[in-house]
């Protein structure tokens, strides 16, 4: 009888605590968001940065024609919907992707956004506009787009050289705002003006970025917050205390490294931590255009002689992913199956097989225990960089390569890597957007800018072209791993692992997405909302 | 006295002038400039576009040319835009002055008045535990780097409070404003402080042994008197030159302490301009440097004179 009154009472206090959860589920209005910036960003123009610290704060200024879903975790086809486009459609020979736009949508200065603003947007990234950007990084991204035309106001179309059914990934990206015709490069820099959920305030370099709610927003209802501030804290231990005194709402987004990840969760406890992959990869440039390195012997000796999941269970404490040039799964949606991966030299599990087959290799070079083989492995000095290098010259001292630490300021970098002015280099990949695309013809193809090591196999491109072509996703997904597999075969850029960060938010932030598959594309903050 | 004046103002001058070649020498020599690192950031180069940019930032003209560009702006009082955030430099530079000045003077104050009475205590109590005491106090603060101390504060100030004193441009309450400038500049001056009391002991010490306050004390003068009016009076010029070196080398500890209480001074600006290789502002910000430290030494020279009545400036 007390069990059948107890069961009474639980089920009444259960009715009467539905309400409520609705209640707590129903987003709030108000508030503002507040989060620590990891550093200054050189300018506010999505279009001219090449860097998550520029799309983090200013994403929320602007709308896409399409985006990724920003509630789903992982970004896919499936996940990508209409923006300021309502709607897209192939033409049946995949060369043009047409667009009807949104009507009514107003920039933050008031003006009316047409098809022109659209046209205006690809044509700079183009560089068919009379107007330049300072920068434009991602001006290899549009190489099979013929030209962009507009039919009246709110019609617009890409016109292809060949199908690219990738084209739709690439404009869903964080990184593919739609810019306003009427205002210049230049302003966008420091004034971004947008059609997004939030209107810029201010950007005082070094110190925050103020964004603010868009009451003419033309999702109405959204979005739930009344701002957002970013205050630059350059200095990790400041920034990560001032969290867990609860000066900041959220840490930056996957900022945090597993170890300090740690120190989040023991000092404040309350706080909801996500560990996700970055899609950014460890990897190693080889120089192959000069000795020693020229030899594929010695190239293949140093692949085998990686010990990947001591990368991982060193500096991510086991929190990191192995695999191709694509994200492995489950974050990543074109990753070789692991089965696959360990047919690849220097993938195998018996490390101490892979380093005894590579010795034997650079035994045939000339190289062996009483004749050491001396380089210097180059990388900028930044934690990221250094520690894994550090492990990578460990590790080679196995087949008797003796490296020495070269760390390289930011500023020379880049020049010296392509000045071919090293022999090994240690080198972090971000990829924007989780497909092969982009990945495969900025950082593999023959003359493309990012191909630091100059791997060229035509070859290899002709399959680029067929997979980039190829509309049937499984049919694509087989070319993908083939080319991946290859590509790991040739010692083109051996991938190390793939890392995972943290992001940290009060237990009273709600509506925040982390990517699981790209860095770039999940910061519109519209659905965000604080519950106090 | 005029003329050695007018002549520490020319020598003033010289001084300046040869710091604005050296800087501006300096950054040309350090590899890479800000083009090479906006491209460095996007992992690509365009030779085209890097022309146009440094073309536009006008760092393809000859050394010479910039140099001229530069001093000619800066005497009208044009300091040129931020190569980074493309505003005036001046807009850049003149809102994070205020804010330095705030913290360079609460950590001299603090220094000063810290340093200056322990030091007396600690050489009129010489031999004692409560001497031995303050000598390990100023021996720590020499010895801990301010980011450590910092650091240390912080964590402390969240363990202990749950909150802590991280910059604010418009603080709610007084306590807010007072503990986001007094405690960085307690941290700062720390090490300040403990020089102070060092040379301020040792000052004394040696005066304290002088015939005259031998004599002071046989004419019955109080303790007070004997350590405060005639002793302190006499040991006073190093310890005001010291000041006066350490004003000038606030700037390096105003750059760690402006990094970890997450300050938007002056001084942290400089690192990041460094960082960036922005030019106009690196430049105009060693100079604004040098200009405060060459008017410091002066004002130190000037206070000897009016401390000092033997000390007179003759041609």
């Amino acid at each position: 009888m007390r069990g059948v009154q107890a069961l009474a009472v639980a089920a009444a206090l259960s009715l009467l605590a539905v309400p409520s959860i609705a209640r707590a589920a129903e987003p709030k209005q108000g508030g503002i968001l507040r989060v620590y910036h990891r550093d200054s960003p050189g300018s506010a123009s999505i279009h001219e940065g090449a860097t998550y610290s520029v799309n983090i704060p200013f994403m929320p200024v602007f709308n896409n024609l399409v985006i990724y879903k920003q509630d789903v975790a992982q970004n896919s086809m499936d996940s990508i919907v209409p923006d300021l486009a309502e709607s897209w459609a192939w033409s049946g020979d995949h060369k043009t992707l047409a667009f009807k736009l949104r009507q009514g949508v107003t920039w933050h200065d008031g003006k009316p956004f047409t098809s022109a603003d659209v046209k205006c947007t690809f044509d700079m990234l183009m560089g068919k506009s009379p107007q330049k950007f300072r920068q434009n990084p991602r001006k290899a991204w549009y190489e099979f787009v013929n030209d962009v035309t507009t039919s009246g106001d709110f019609e617009v179309a890409f016109n292809l050289k060949r199908p690219q059914p990738a084209l739709l990934a690439l404009l869903a990206s964080g990184y593919t705002p739609v810019y306003p015709c009427h205002v210049s490069p230049a302003d966008m820099r420091t004034h971004p003006i947008g059609t997004g959920p939030f209107k810029f305030v201010e950007f005082k370099a070094n110190e925050s970025i103020k964004l603010a709610r868009n009451p003419d927003y033309w999702k109405k209802g959204l979005p739930h917050l009344d701002g957002i501030e970013f205050t630059i804290i350059p200095n990790r231990s400041t920034a990560i205390l001032a969290f867990v005194a609860g000066k900041f709402d959220m840490t930056f987004p996957t900022g945090i490294s597993i170890p300090l990840l740690k120190d989040i969760k023991t000092q404040a406890p309350n706080a909801v931590c996500v560990v996700e992959p970055t899609n950014v990869s460890t990897n190693i440039i080889v120089n192959s255009s000069a000795p020693p390195f020229d030899s594929l012997d010695i190239r293949r000796a140093m692949a085998l002689a990686l010990d990947r999941k001591a990368f991982v269970s060193i500096l991510f404490e086991g929190e990191g992913d192995i695999g191709g040039t694509m994200l492995p799964a489950p974050g990543g949606l074109w990753g070789m199956p692991k089965e696959m991966l360990e047919t690849i030299p220097g993938y195998g599990p018996d490390v101490n097989a892979n380093r005894e087959e590579a010795r034997k290799l650079m035994q045939k070079a000339g190289y062996g225990p009483d004749k050491h083989l001396a380089v210097k492995v180059s990388t900028r000095n930044i934690a990221d960089y250094r520690d894994p290098a550090v492990i990578l010259i460990d590790q080679l001292k196995s087949i008797y390569i003796d490296g020495e630490l070269d760390v390289v300021e930011t500023a020379n970098w880049f020049p010296k890597v392509a000045r071919k002015d090293y022999a090994l280099g240690l080198n972090l990949t971000g990829n924007a957007v989780d497909d092969p695309d982009q990945s495969f013809y900025e950082n593999y193809s023959c003359g493309s800018e990012r191909n630091y090591t100059n791997y060229c196999n035509k070859e290899i491109e002709k399959l680029f072209d067929e997979e980039s072509q190829e509309t049937d996703v499984a049919k694509r997904k087989k070319l993908v791993w083939e080319i991946d597999k290859k590509l790991q075969e040739d010692v083109a850029r051996p991938i190390i692992f793939h890392g995972r960060q943290g992001t940290c938010w009060q237990p009273y932030v709600k509506g925040v997405t982390v990517m699981v598959n790209s860095s770039y594309n999940g910061y519109r903050y519209e659905d965000v909302w604080l519950d106090k | 006295m005029f003329a050695y004046i007018v002549r520490r103002l020319v020598l003033m001058l010289v001084t300046l002038f040869g710091i604005s070649v050296i800087i501006f020498v300096l950054l040309r020599i350090v590899p890479g400039n800000i083009v090479d690192i906006l491209f460095a950031a996007a992992g690509y180069v365009d030779p085209a576009d890097k022309a146009n940019l440094e073309r536009e930032l006008g760092l393809d003209q000859p050394i010479v040319v910039q140099y001229l560009h530069w001093i000619g702006g800066l005497l009208h009082g044009d300091l040129g835009y931020s190569f980074v955030s493309e505003k005036p430099a001046l807009d850049e530079i003149l809102p994070r002055i205020p804010i330095t000045a705030r913290l360079a003077g609460l950590a001299l104050m603090f220094s000063a008045s810290i340093g200056i009475p322990l030091g007396v205590i600690s050489a009129v109590r010489q031999g004692t535990r409560l001497d031995y005491f303050l000598r390990v106090v100023s021996l720590s603060g020499l010895s801990l780097p301010s980011f450590w101390l910092g650091l240390l504060i912080l964590m402390a100030s969240v363990a202990m409070f749950g909150t802590m004193p991280l910059f604010n441009p418009n603080p709610k309450t007084w306590t807010e404003a007072i503990a986001i400038y007094c405690v960085p500049a307690m941290a700062v001056g720390f090490r300040s402080a403990a020089l102070t009391m060092r040379i301020t002991r040792s000052s004394m010490l040696e005066i304290l042994r002088q015939d005259y306050i031998r004599t002071a004390r046989a004419k019955g003068a109080s303790e007070a008197t004997v350590n405060y009016r005639h002793a302190l009076k006499n040991a006073i010029l190093p310890v005001i030159t010291v000041i006066g070196i350490e004003a000038a080398f606030l700037i390096g500890g105003l750059i760690v302490t402006e990094t970890v209480f997450n300050i938007p001074g002056v001084a942290r600006f400089l690192v990041e301009a460094i960082r960036w290789r922005d030019y106009p502002i690196v430049q105009n910000l060693v100079m604004l440097i040098a200009v405060v430290v060459v008017l410091a030494n002066f004002t130190v020279d000037m206070l000897y004179a009016l401390v000092d009545p033997r000390i007179r400036y003759t041609d």
